[in-house]
């Protein structure tokens, strides 16, 4: 039977879980989007950015450097990556582009498994967000709503580069016709290599947002990839906003989906992909003809 | 006939060596069994008819037990080098042994099985084909266990389970070519039961988080099952895939279901992150925490949040007070790998120090002599005292040490985690042999 404040508790729930969803889905939707290349070290990035940030936070104690900190790392790794490796699978097949990146991830995993074993590493939330908020209906993290809050702002931050700057305007028609792009005269390549570092800085910002939340593992990241790929069907490929919606939806689904039998809130993820891929295969807002 | 020999060329020395040779030969099956008198079996006996014997070694080294099958790597290569140069320790669990097994040096390959069951497989499978494993091992997952005893039982070879929590690895599929060392939900069950219930109360609501497969399951059902004979109730089980990157829509309802304890099934990093995130919902300010299966390392890696925590476990360091064997093994594992040898360690250890007595024992590596070495029901020491193997179900029967988490300000050192509340013997602790429906099969 359904318990009504359970079930509000779990929209709820379903809602700060989405976002941040959303927010790591944003990143893999825009390289994919603009570059072609799905990025199967995007989870490992995420990965990174906790772990970067859990670093400067051991340095510091301060949780704004180690978001900073975490952040550009990721961006930076993201922006040499491109340079150095992804550059040279544009024009490869997919399944190379896959290759190439699933290893880099399992390159990356291991290094940060080296350097800290296996062990969990734990990053405290800032003390302004600690404890538990009573939200009158629930009880619930107070740095969990500070999540909702920060993604918001961060997706925010990421709307307006992609739909109210010049650099936006590019990526967009990109997007959706890179050759065009570049035959208009703009260096596309730099294009993708920006694009790239902001996709790797919104995963590495998501990485130690989100440390707070659960224990840093190396493995951390292949859980959440998973996750984040079918949040990028669902919303459509190479859409932001998709990601967005995406996110929300594969939130919505595990939470309310486990107050009626949790064995089922991952699999039910998984049959709400696959009945989008039925009836709109491009994704809920994704463009027809579009990879 | 002799004339014969002789005049057909034979000189005295070699009749004289012929005839040593054919009394040896008729006194020969008196003595323990050689490679060259057994049939073949498995990788017997071609897996040992050089100066050493292989063993098949998979744990999960990333994934979600990665934690727990590092260490318990690190128990049997220690095993294995104590084995291997005859240390002190294994002569007192295995007082047959010199330098290695039957003279023969132990090598052994790594495989990550990632908790995986089709990794595991493939792996020991190459093992066996490849490097002809005498004996496979691993574990830290009962779902590679039970995958593990099925290919033990059609490739002949023996498996020596690492760390299975499931009744299933010994009840409903056990094979006559696997063995088990360790406590599981039933043991766990019987023996931490009657504490909660002394410390709680009768009558008490629990609510249950359980990883969605056999070891999952069959603990939270045995814990189920005790705890109904006290009144307890269950208001609520949250079953949750392995390696589940979040726990909160789970905890939510935890939290709303009204009950008194949370037992959390969960196992290595998911028994990190949803006994955090219980914190981060307050759970553990509304009700008390137990962990029936406790998980190695899991005081460190949550920051104090077993403190004042009940869980069963195989083996807690301080036993080194009452048990000899315990201090040496901890003082050999602290000076190798520099921290406290926790239970899964601990396992390794012994499972290969009893293999390695019961192929002694055997006086072959014959796998049928040697599992019926195990079927003996022997009493064989170990680190927490005597215990014995039943031919039943291959299943130890051992003691199940019952831990509470320690406050911060008691602890004496670092890794002083928990006080040792009771040591519970094994044998009231075990099910009648058939009670999970255990069938061993065929020897050959």
């Amino acid at each position: 039977m359904i318990s009504w404040p359970n079930l509000v508790s779990q929209l709820f729930n379903g809602l700060a879980l989405g976002a941040l969803l959303a927010l790591i889905s944003s990143g893999l939707t825009i390289i994919y989007g603009t570059l072609g290349v799905l990025n199967l070290a995007h989870g490992a990035m995420f990965m990174i950015g906790g772990y970067a940030g859990f670093v400067t936070y051991q340095y510091t104690e301060s949780f704004i450097l180690a978001v900073i900190a975490g952040s550009l790392f990721v961006m930076l790794l993201g922006v040499v990556m491109e340079r150095v490796i992804i550059r040279h699978f544009y024009h490869r097949p997919h399944e190379d582009q896959l290759l190439v990146t699933f290893g880099l991830g399992i390159c990356f995993v291991e290094l940060v498994r080296l350097l800290f074993s296996s062990q969990s590493q734990i990053v405290p939330p800032p003390a302004l967000f600690q404890g538990i908020t009573n939200l009158g209906f629930m009880f619930y993290p107070t740095y969990r709503l500070a999540v909702v809050g920060i993604v918001a702002v961060a997706l925010g931050a990421l709307f307006i580069i992609l739909y109210r700057t010049r650099l936006g305007m590019i990526v967009r028609a990109g997007i959706e016709d890179s050759v065009m792009v570049d035959s208009l005269g703009i260096n596309v390549y730099r294009v993708f290599m920006i694009v790239f570092g902001i996709g790797a800085m919104a995963a590495g910002f998501a990485g130690i947002v989100n440390a707070p939340v659960v224990s840093l593992t190396p493995g951390i990241g292949d859980d959440i990839l998973v996750q984040t790929f079918v949040v990028v069907v669902i919303g459509g490929v190479g859409s932001f906003p998709g990601a967005i919606l995406g996110g929300l939806i594969a939130g919505e689904i595990i939470s309310v989906t486990s107050m009626f039998n949790p064995g089922y809130a991952y699999v039910m993820l998984f049959a709400a992909m696959t009945l989008v891929l039925v009836v709109r295969p491009h994704g809920l807002l994704g463009v027809q003809g579009r990879e | 006939m002799t004339d014969d020999l002789i005049r057909r060329g034979l000189s005295r020395r070699g009749l004289l060596q012929t005839t040593a040779g054919l009394i040896g030969g008729s006194v020969l099956p008196a003595m323990p069994a050689f490679a060259e008198d057994k049939p073949a079996i498995g990788s017997y006996p071609t897996g040992v008819s050089g100066s050493a014997a292989f063993i098949g070694i998979s744990v999960p080294r990333t994934g979600t037990y990665a934690v727990q099958g590092e260490d318990e790597l690190k128990g049997y290569q220690l095993a294995i080098e104590h084995i291997n140069e005859g240390h002190e320790l294994i002569k007192k669990i295995s007082p047959k042994t010199s330098k290695g097994v039957l003279g023969k040096e132990l090598k052994f390959g790594v495989a990550d099985s990632a908790a995986k069951p089709n990794e595991a497989v493939q792996a020991q499978q190459r093992f066996i084909s490849e490097n002809k494993a005498i004996m496979i091992t691993g574990g830290t997952s009962s779902a590679v266990a039970v995958a593990l005893n099925k290919l033990a039982q059609r490739e002949h070879v023996l498996f020596v389970c690492g760390i299975s929590g499931s009744n299933d690895t010994t009840g409903k599929d056990c094979v006559r070519y696997g063995v088990r060392q360790n406590f599981f939900g039933q043991t766990a069950a019987a023996a931490i039961g009657p504490v909660m219930v002394r410390e709680f109360g009768k009558g008490k609501k629990a609510a249950y988080l359980t990883p969605d497969y056999t070891y999952g399951h069959t603990v939270t059902k045995s814990m189920q099952d005790f705890l109904a004979t006290a009144g307890w109730t269950t208001t609520t089980n949250q079953v949750a895939p392995l390696g589940a990157p979040d726990y909160s829509s789970y905890l939510l309802n935890v939290a709303n279901s009204g009950a008194d304890v949370l037992i959390n099934v969960n196992w290595g990093h998911d028994a990190v992150l949803s006994t955090q995130q219980a914190k981060q919902f307050g759970v553990l300010d509304k009700m008390k925490l137990v962990v029936p299966y406790q998980v190695p390392f899991i005081a460190r890696e949550t920051g104090g949040l077993m403190q004042g925590v009940y869980a069963a476990t195989d083996y807690w360091w301080t036993i080194e007070d009452k048990f000899p064997l315990a201090k040496m093994f901890n003082e050999a594992f602290e000076k190798k790998y520099g921290y406290k040898p926790e239970w899964g360690a601990e396992n390794a250890y012994v499972s290969f120090a009893h293999w390695a007595h019961m192929c002694e024992e055997a006086g072959s590596f014959n796998p049928p002599d040697v599992i019926k070495a195990y079927e003996k029901g022997e009493t064989i020491p170990s680190l927490v005292g005597d215990v014995h193997y039943r031919p039943d179900d291959h299943q130890c029967v051992r003691p199940v040490i019952i831990v509470k988490g320690k406050q911060q300000k008691d602890m004496k050192n670092k890794e002083d985690w928990y006080d040792v509340v009771e040591i519970v013997p094994g044998e009231g602790l075990m099910q009648k042999p058939d009670a999970f429906g255990c069938h061993l099969g065929d020897y050959t």
